[in-house]
């Protein structure tokens, strides 16, 4: 299990101190207010993972589930609040850094390289520290299919294929949290359930996860907390069947 | 046969040239999105180095190789993307633009500096004293032989940087989505580093292969490697064997122009011209890559109101006249250009602040305006500005037809390649005839005189007279440019800028557009040169050659080219205040040819232009009507006195310039007692909550009962 914990935060040491209470949360966000250029989109956001669950993130377009997570990886600055990783405050730590630590993301969209070869894709897993034998064994034996295609350019596979690379790289590395954003994006529901049984077998093995899904329905499953987000606030946080109710309400607008 | 063979292999070491330089070019826009086009010059600055260490020094060779190649160079590559380009990530393209033409003319400052540009410096070749080596039935030289090796090697290396090395990969896949790059742990900041530390050597690499085949003289020699920039385009900025192929294509041509073109007067030019022209038509025939991902922009041009429009004429006619009537004859001309400057600058304007389109041959524009008023403008004939205003207009329509499908850095690279074609072969042409019907002589091949402007009865001959006409004329044309950002044909241009593919989906004619603003503005800077002309008396094309005209396009940039203020700041910084200070402090005026390279490198901090800061500063003054008129008063009551001879001409300068700083201190201090800033109205409820008087202050400028909204806004 890589060492997140090790992350340096930029400012000052002595302040970390200042969570002293242990509670094995591996991400805890803090307040977090966020903008675009001059416009608000996140209002004060708590939110929490503790170790070894998976947390999902739900609410309707726009809420700043997007958001959020740059903030958690490092994308994105936050104008106030405290980001905190296994207890220590990391803001301003840079994205790279935190990747070379054990934090993965696999963004919106497709998170590949479309112009690099499958193989290259998976060399650039090599920056948090495995040789490209460990994460190539890890990656093909999980998706066989790629192994056929570790030649051919990203960019030209099926979109599925493209999102199961881009999940590769959320086990091959194994790291200590892994934040997923809308895996299920234009993906035939075969291919979705494929995936998210692959999230499954991850959290089995013990990584924390925050997942920012669409389809509730899918990722409820697997989820051992959820949290709503409208407006950016987190307006329900709790167990999956609490929230069942406050779900429909909060993607309708009530 | 012999002379094909000879001739093919002087393309080629032309080629390798071409292509080791270009795939540096190709390196840093593909990994940092930024065109470089100071590449030339770092392999000119390389060049120079290199004669430094090896000729002057007597270094050993491979010593001095090593030095330049391995440790000035990337040396110099990193530093330019710590201290200036990594600060331009979400900035416009024009910005982009300005800050490596900048280091471009500020390098080419440097290089004056260092090496005095009166002194011959001789350069040998790599091996030339062995024999050339016969192939078939003709020769080839080392250097020759070994310009092709290293091309050959840096092909080879290149493609296994990319592909097989890790930072090679990570710089590709950058390229694709840097911000995934980071998450997957790379470091961008290192990626970048590394792609301009090479691609600086490899334009060092370049700059010493080519500097004993052609004079040193700083810029040539920056210059020459357009036909590099034209590979690069073949490769479209990204494929490298698209890249040397380009090269090769560019290289040999060049190659066979200079042996089998006829031996005739109008064509030597030509020949020079000719990297020019095959960037243009490599430009105009091959289809545009995509440029690299479109960034938000910083930048930020407000509207102009009608009444700051009237304030900003009206002053500078009153600083025209001030002017002409407080300075002595030799001040007088050496601060004349100003307003002539300033009315090319302002031609840049409606084109590159408004409609986004960046050129850089303004000043060839100017340069045709001034040889109409000089053959058309006999005892200053004023219906030859008409012809001036005209005729260039008519040109600047025609470029802007093959511009249509031109732009940002394509643009911008399709201008500089007709202003060289322009300077290089057209103004040096010797007389020549139109069907036989009429001769026509541009610059007699030297230089031609031009008569002051004679208007109504008036001959406006003394610089005096000259600067209140200039200055009146810029103020007339501040007032155009503001009808049109304020009206149905700026808002099109803002457009424009926007977004070309959404205009034309909204059934905007783009080419109707295009057109106008082009004309448009060539007709402002023919005019503009026109009058320059006149007050020059005698102009010749290196008045108007491109690597004079990139500072008055840097320097607008740094003002602000969203307005007015931006383009004559940029020609009094240029005319007014380089001058003022070279005669202030003549011990270091050799070292102030940088300053203009400086100014716009410094643009990248603050990309919405000096003139802005200025604004945001004075605006204190305009907001109180009593400090204004008190402000007007004392600067006219100077003025009397200053005219009554009680003061001189430094103590009025000094008590003037003063005025202003001390109304804005009184402003401020008078506003403080008042309720200080108000979010203006739009940005309330978006950046703090709503409260009940913003209800209220928006129930006033809506004109609606208060109730009413009261009610719907809490619902
Ligand atoms: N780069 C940006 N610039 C300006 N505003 C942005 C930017 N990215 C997002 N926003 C705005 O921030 C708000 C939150 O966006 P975000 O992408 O976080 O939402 P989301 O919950 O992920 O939505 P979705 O479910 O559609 O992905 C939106 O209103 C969006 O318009
Ligand atoms: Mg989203």
């Amino acid at each position: 299990m890589s060492n997140l914990s090790a992350v340096e935060p930029p400012d000052n040491p002595a302040r970390s101190n200042e969570t002293g209470h242990q509670d094995h949360n591996l991400l805890e966000l803090r307040g977090i207010r966020a903008a675009y250029e001059r416009i608000d989109v996140l209002f004060g956001v708590d939110l929490v993972v503790p170790e070894a669950s998976v947390v999902a993130l739900l609410g309707p377009n726009g809420a700043g589930k997007t958001t959020t997570l740059r903030v958690a990886a490092g994308l994105h600055v936050p104008s106030a609040g405290d980001v905190l990783i296994a207890g220590r405050r990391v803001n301003g730590a840079k994205p790279e850094e935190l990747a070379r630590h054990g934090l993965c993301m696999i963004p919106e969209g497709r998170g590949i390289f479309p112009n690099l070869t499958v193989r290259e894709n998976l060399r650039m897993m090599t920056y948090v520290g495995r040789s490209l034998a460990e994460i190539e064994e890890i990656a093909y034996s999980r998706f066989p299919r790629l192994a056929e295609r570790r030649t051919q350019t990203a960019g030209t596979l099926s979109g599925g294929e493209q999102q199961m690379l881009a999940m590769a790289r959320g086990m091959a590395t194994e790291p200590a949290l892994l934040i997923l954003d809308e895996l299920s994006m234009g993906l035939a529901p075969i291919i979705v359930a494929e995936l998210y049984e692959m999230v499954a077998q991850v959290a089995r093995s013990g990584v924390s996860i925050l997942v920012v899904e669409q389809f509730a329905s899918t990722v409820l499953g697997v989820a051992d907390y959820a949290a709503i987000m409208v407006h950016g606030r987190i307006e329900r946080a709790g167990r999956p069947d609490e929230l069942a109710a406050d779900l429909s309400k909060a993607y309708l607008g009530g | 046969m012999d002379k094909f063979l000879t001739f093919t292999i002087v393309g080629l070491a032309t080629s390798a040239i071409y292509a080791v330089i270009a795939s540096g070019l190709v390196l840093t826009y593909t990994t940092t999105g930024i065109f470089n086009f100071a590449q030339g010059a770092i392999g000119m600055l390389a060049a120079f180095t290199y004669w430094q260490l090896r000729f002057s020094w007597g270094w050993p060779t491979p010593v001095a190789l090593i030095v330049v190649l391995f440790v000035l160079a990337p040396l110099f590559g990193i530093l330019i993307d710590r201290v200036i380009m990594r600060g331009l990530q979400d900035t416009s393209e024009t910005t982009k633009l300005v800050v490596s033409i900048s280091l471009l003319i500020g390098m080419i400052g440097l290089a004056q500096i260092i090496w005095d540009p009166n002194v011959s410096r001789p350069y040998a070749t790599f091996f030339a004293t062995s024999k050339p080596l016969a192939i078939g039935p003709t020769t080839i030289t080392w250097h020759q032989l070994i310009t092709i090796a290293v091309a050959i090697a840096v092909a080879i290396g290149l493609r296994f940087l990319l592909y097989a090395t890790r930072i090679g990969i990570a710089m590709r896949a950058a390229v694709d989505d840097r911000p995934l790059a980071t998450l997957n742990g790379a470091r961008p900041h290192r990626v970048s580093m590394f792609a301009w530390a090479i691609g600086s050597s490899l334009a060092a690499l370049g700059g010493i292969l080519i500097a004993p085949l052609v004079p040193l003289e700083a810029g040539t020699l920056s210059l020459l490697i357009i036909s590099a920039y034209a590979a690069a385009i073949f490769g479209r900025l990204r494929s490298f064997p698209l890249v040397f192929v380009g090269a090769i294509v560019v290289g040999c041509t060049e190659g066979y122009l200079s042996g089998y073109l006829p031996q005739n007067q109008y064509l030597p030019g030509l020949r020079l011209a000719s990297p020019a022209i095959l960037l243009f038509i490599v430009l105009l025939l091959l289809p545009n890559p995509r440029l690299r991902g479109r960034t938000r922009s910083r930048e930020f041009f407000p509207m102009p109101s009608r009444r700051g429009a009237l304030g900003f004429a009206a002053g500078v006619t009153a600083a025209g006249v001030v002017l002409a009537t407080t300075m002595s004859q030799p001040d007088l001309v050496t601060y004349g250009r100003v307003f002539s400057v300033g009315i090319i600058a302002l031609s840049l304007v409606p084109l590159v602040g408004f409609a986004g389109q960046v050129s850089l041959c303004q000043l060839s524009f100017a340069g045709i305006g001034a040889i109409v008023m000089a053959h058309l403008g006999h005892n200053g004939n004023p219906i030859a500005l008409v012809w001036a205003v005209l005729i260039t207009a008519a040109i600047g329509a025609v470029i802007a037809l093959p511009a249509l499908r031109l732009s940002g850095i394509y643009l911008a690279l399709g201008t500089a390649a007709f202003a060289i074609a322009l300077d290089r072969w057209i103004f040096t042409l010797p007389k020549f005839s139109v069907f036989g019907l009429f001769n026509i002589d541009l610059f007699q091949q030297g230089s031609v005189s031009v008569d002051p402007l004679r208007l109504f009865g008036f001959t406006f001959d003394t610089p005096g007279s000259q600067m209140v006409l200039l200055s009146s004329v810029f103020a007339l044309l501040s007032l155009l440019v503001v009808a049109i950002r304020r009206g149905r044909f700026g808002r099109r241009l803002l457009a424009m800028k926007d977004s070309e593919a959404a205009c034309a989906t909204l059934g905007l004619n783009l080419l109707g557009t295009k057109v106008t603003v082009f004309a448009l503005s060539a007709g402002m800077a023919g005019l503009g040169g026109a009058l320059l002309g006149s007050q020059l008396s005698s102009v010749s094309p290196q008045n108007f050659d491109l690597v004079t005209g990139l500072p008055i396009f840097a320097l607008a940039v740094v003002g602000g080219i969203g307005a007015a203020g931006g383009a004559l700041f940029g020609a009094v910084s240029l005319a007014g205040l380089l001058p003022l200070l070279a005669a202030l402090l003549p011990s270091v005026s050799q070292y102030l040819v940088i300053l203009p390279g400086l100014a716009g490198i410094g643009l990248g901090r603050n990309p919405n232009g000096a003139v802005h800061d200025l604004r945001e500063g004075f605006m204190p003054i305009a907001k109180s009507r009593i400090v204004l008129v008190a402000t007007v008063v004392v600067l006219a009551g100077l003025y009397a006195i200053r005219m009554l001879d009680a003061i001189d001409n430094w103590t009025y300068a000094l008590l003037t310039m003063t005025t202003p700083l001390v109304a804005v201190v009184a402003a401020t201090l008078l506003r403080r007692e008042r309720a200080d800033g108000v979010v203006p109205l739009e940005w309330r409820g978006v950046t703090e909550p709503w409260t009940d008087d913003d209800v209220r202050d928006l129930d006033r400028v809506l004109g609606l009962t208060e109730v009413e909204l009261h009610g719907a806004a809490r619902g």
